[in-house]
């Protein structure tokens, strides 16, 4: 993974440069000492690792403007920071570049009922929402399983996802309004407590850009009214390609389950042998399917969806009797990544998102593959949406394992695509997966996202070397080609 | 003022005309088959790129949510395919048109409320831009965050960014069941705040309107247009035995007086969907518009608009929407009252009025610049469809 060359030039300017910072931010809020900068040397991607040349922690908007605006004018690279829990690399620093940490915003500024909408600082957890209104008995839905630490300013940079997501959306489908700095220090809103911004969708392109568009400063998301009953079925099939018929099935007969998870026969042992969650050992496919909403509804379909999976070969299924066993079909689950992390060294996690269809040969293609390159994978998949996150298991300690992992990860991906699937379903491109944007996307497609990008930043400061696996010139992506006169008047059917 | 078509039928060809256009310097209209040519500024061309031609659903796979077709198809022929398999494009689009123009215009309907818009079902593009570039834009699996999220971009973008060719969207099961619980003779106040409760609850209402009697007494349906003042509808959809008794707690919860049975209520969703004929009348002196505004915030948005215009509304999305007929030279007056946010859009009006009026609400100067230089950065020549959204884009 090759990171821009820093310019020498800017770092030999570092003390110019942070008095600028200082400047604008007093006191402790602009970090040099080294010590300090290993806080921020890496996200939740913690292959990559780099010290920023300097970071600083804004805490009013004002300042952000500023910050960017100092920065465009010394033509200083800008890496945002929310929490650090991206897993592609999103906000790794970059050694000439200001790591601009967005810490200290953490004040949840209003919460409206009436408009069923809350306005908060980019700081505030994910599940720090859902806390503020949950005794009013609603929730903000999108639920990525580092809630607990992520921050809604990275989860608008990521567009995060969760297991909830095929029946409540990612974060673009649930955010309202949002207030951010652009690169030359103006600050824009968009949206509000109403439905649709006017004008061009700029929200839509903004929610997940990966910090490579501006600094979100404010953020208002819908919330919803918590499901009055949910209740899980656990399902064991003889083989994943039955497991994935029968999700299939559950969506060809109208049920969008708020979950459904499948683990392989590697993920599932893994997981039992951690937590104990009751899971049946024989079986090559463990499906959870989780139903919510109106008791009477949630009944009807728990019967329907057992009904499915008998036709479709289940060997194995257990409703949930209660919240407690609900809760510990789903421990096995959430713990697996951890459980894996116990039966290996090392484990590595991708995200691609395939066509449901070809799971039964995507997951026999990375058994070959496992088989070739010595590594085991164990797979965990957000069934309903087709999101894969197979986990590869490695020792770092290993001379050539961590690169026989990423180059098996990166397989894995590029099957993704040629299923007809996409590179990253939630976790985003950021570093990890930069180099493989060619596989799915040609020149033209990546070239008019950069030209999107010089719309926002044409000196390209923010994030470089984020995303896009080759950077242009804006000037010299915004060339025309073609010339007056060329071309004659062209060969199709007119009126 | 159109002096040629131009009808592709190939993407190949459509990116052929568009490089003629740029290279000619000759805007283009950009067309499907014309349905919401009303919709926006009247667009100054020469020369019409009617996308018609490109035409059929490429991929349609019920189990994978997702349908693929060329963006000249008819939303007729896609909404019976659809329905075949008990699917639907769960945002409620008004009928007619095709897929590359609903998507272009970024419509949806009453359900807006729980299920999202034209913007949140696309998910994925192909299309030639306004350099005579073919390119694609996201991905045609349900859940993607691989670059840009371009297609949202696109949903009403109006055809000023890219001559969409083809497009993906996300497609959901069509609830089994409907029903509707009425409440008559609220005042507009009374009945937005009524419909917050409804929106509050856990039973998933996914319509929210008040018709005020006017308006009422226009509905095909007899329970409405019977009321006698007006009446408020609350929606609720899905399995059957889940609908009769989140219908039997709400009714209670709300003191609703009456309900329709799924015919009748799928009947007046159309209406409301379609304006509940406000628009019937809508021309020379009377000009329709939509106002999105924070749903708590309509009816006091209507009556500071009450105090100089003689109006006619209903409310849609738990209050949040306001359709609204109003005299000719109102738009000042409108969006002065959007003092909560919100914006409003002239939806309905001869041409000559669309010209001379900011149909979509003004940007504020730094968010105008920025769409400006999106524009720019898709269409840097101003060849496709100057003009439609804001005057000089």
């Amino acid at each position: 993974m090759k990171m821009p060359v820093p310019d020498s030039g800017i770092i030999a300017r570092r003390r110019e440069i942070v008095e600028a910072l200082r400047a604008i931010v007093p006191g402790e809020g602009v970090i040099v000492d080294e010590n300090e900068l290993r806080a921020y040397e890496c996200d939740g991607l913690t292959a990559f690792r780099q010290l920023p040349m300097v970071a600083v922690l804004p805490s009013t908007v004002e300042q952000v403007s500023q910050v960017l605006k100092a920065c465009k004018a010394m033509g200083v690279k800008v890496v945002p920071r929310g929490a650090g829990t991206s897993l592609s690399g999103g906000a790794l620093p970059l050694a000439d570049g200001v790591l601009l940490g967005m810490g200290k915003f953490k004040r949840i500024l209003d919460i409206d009922y009436a408009n069923r909408c809350v306005t908060v600082q980019p700081g505030v957890t994910n599940l720090g929402i859902s806390n503020a209104v949950a005794h009013e008995g609603f929730y903000y839905a999108p639920d990525p399983s580092s809630q607990i630490a992520c921050t809604i300013g990275g989860n608008i940079a990521e567009n995060s996802g969760g297991v909830h997501c095929l029946k409540y959306g990612l974060t673009t489908n649930n955010v309202l309004g949002l207030e951010m700095v652009l690169i030359d220090g103006t600050i824009i809103r968009l949206g509000g407590k109403h439905l649709d911004a006017g004008g061009y969708d700029l929200m839509g392109i903004i929610t997940g850009s990966e910090g490579l568009l501006g600094v979100v400063t404010e953020v208002t998301v819908r919330i919803l009214k918590k499901p009055a009953t949910a209740r899980a079925v656990l399902l064991g099939f003889p083989s994943s390609e039955q497991g994935g018929d029968c999700v299939a099935a559950i969506i060809a007969a109208g049920i969008i389950p708020g979950g459904m998870e499948m683990m392989d026969r590697p993920a599932i042992h893994a997981a039992e042998a951690f937590v104990h969650a009751g899971y049946p050992l024989d079986v090559e496919a463990l499906l959870i399917v989780e139903l919510d909403g109106p008791a009477a509804e949630v009944d009807h379909l728990i019967d329907r969806v057992e009904a499915i999976a008998r036709d479709k070969g289940a060997c194995y299924a257990r409703v949930s009797k209660s919240e407690e066993e609900r809760l510990a079909f789903w421990a096995g689950r959430k713990a697996a990544f951890p459980a894996v992390g116990r039966i290996s060294p090392d484990y590595y996690c991708m995200d691609g998102t395939i066509p449901r269809k070809a799971l039964p040969l995507v997951l026999q293609r990375m058994q070959e593959m496992s088989d070739r390159c010595g590594l085991r994978v164990a797979n965990v998949f957000h069934a309903g949406d087709g999101n894969l996150h197979p986990l590869i298991l490695y020792d770092a300690n290993k001379p050539g394992e961590l690169e026989a992992a990423e180059e098996f990860g990166n397989d894995i991906l590029r099957l993704c695509v040629e299923v007809g699937g996409v590179l990253t379903g939630e976790h985003g491109v950021g570093v990890e997966k930069r180099d493989l944007m060619t596989d799915q996307f040609d020149e033209a497609d990546l070239q008019q996202q950069q030209r999107l990008k010089c719309a926002f930043d044409p000196d390209g400061l923010l994030n470089p070397g984020k995303v896009f696996p080759t950077l242009h010139r804006c000037a010299e992506l915004g060339r025309l080609h073609v010339h007056q006169g060329e071309l004659r008047f062209p060969e199709i059917p007119r009126f | 003022m159109t002096i040629t078509t131009l009808k592709p039928e190939t993407t190949a060809q459509v990116t052929d005309a568009v490089r003629w256009a740029l290279s000619a310097g000759e805007p283009l209209e950009i067309l499907g088959i014309g349905s919401r040519r009303g919709l926006g500024r009247p667009v100054r061309a020469g020369h019409a790129l009617d996308l018609s031609g490109l035409s059929g659903v490429i991929a349609y796979e019920p189990e994978e949510l997702v349908l693929t077709a060329l963006a000249g198809t008819p939303m007729d022929s896609i909404r019976v395919l659809l329905a075949d398999r008990g699917q639907h494009l769960a945002f409620e689009p008004p009928e007619g048109g095709t897929l590359g123009g609903l998507v272009a215009s970024g419509l949806a309907g009453p359900r807006r409320i729980s299920a999202g818009s034209a913007r949140d079902h696309t998910l994925g593009i192909a299309g030639v831009s306004g350099r005579a570039e073919a390119y694609k834009g996201g991905g045609k699996v349900v859940k993607n965050v691989t670059g840009y999220d371009v297609p949202k971009l696109m949903a009403g973008s109006f055809g000023t960014l890219t001559a969409l060719t083809e497009i993906t969207v996300k497609v959901l099961p069509a609830p089994e069941d409907t029903a509707t619980l009425l409440l008559f003779g609220l005042d507009d106040a009374a009945a937005v705040a009524m419909l917050d409760r409804a929106l509050r609850s856990p039973y998933e209402v996914s319509g929210a309107a008040h018709l005020p009697a006017g308006t009422a007494a226009r509905s095909g349906v007899a329970d409405v247009a019977g009321a006698g003042g007006a009446v408020t509808l609350v929606r609720l959809e899905g399995f059957g035995p889940s609908v009769a008794a989140r219908v039997t707690m709400l009714r209670e919860e709300l003191r609703a007086d009456a309900v329709l049975g799924r015919d009748e209520s799928l009947a007046l969703w159309r209406e409301v969907r379609d304006g509940a004929g406000l628009g019937e009348g809508a021309g020379g002196d009377t000009h329709l518009w939509k106002l999105s505004v924070p749903p708590s915030t309509g009816p006091a948005t209507v009556e500071t608009i009450r105090r100089t215009l003689d109006v006619e509304v209903f409310y849609d999305w738990g209050g949040g929407l306001v359709w609204l007929t109003a005299p000719p030279d109102s738009a000042a007056t409108i969006r002065a009252a959007l003092s909560a946010g919100g914006h409003a859009t002239l939806v309905q009006a001869p041409e000559a009025v669309r010209a001379a009026t900011d149909v979509f609400q003004p940007l504020p100067d730094p968010l105008m610049a920025l769409s400006r230089r999106v524009k720019e950065s898709f269409d840097p020549k101003g060849i496709l469809n100057p003009g439609r959204m804001y005057a000089g884009l």
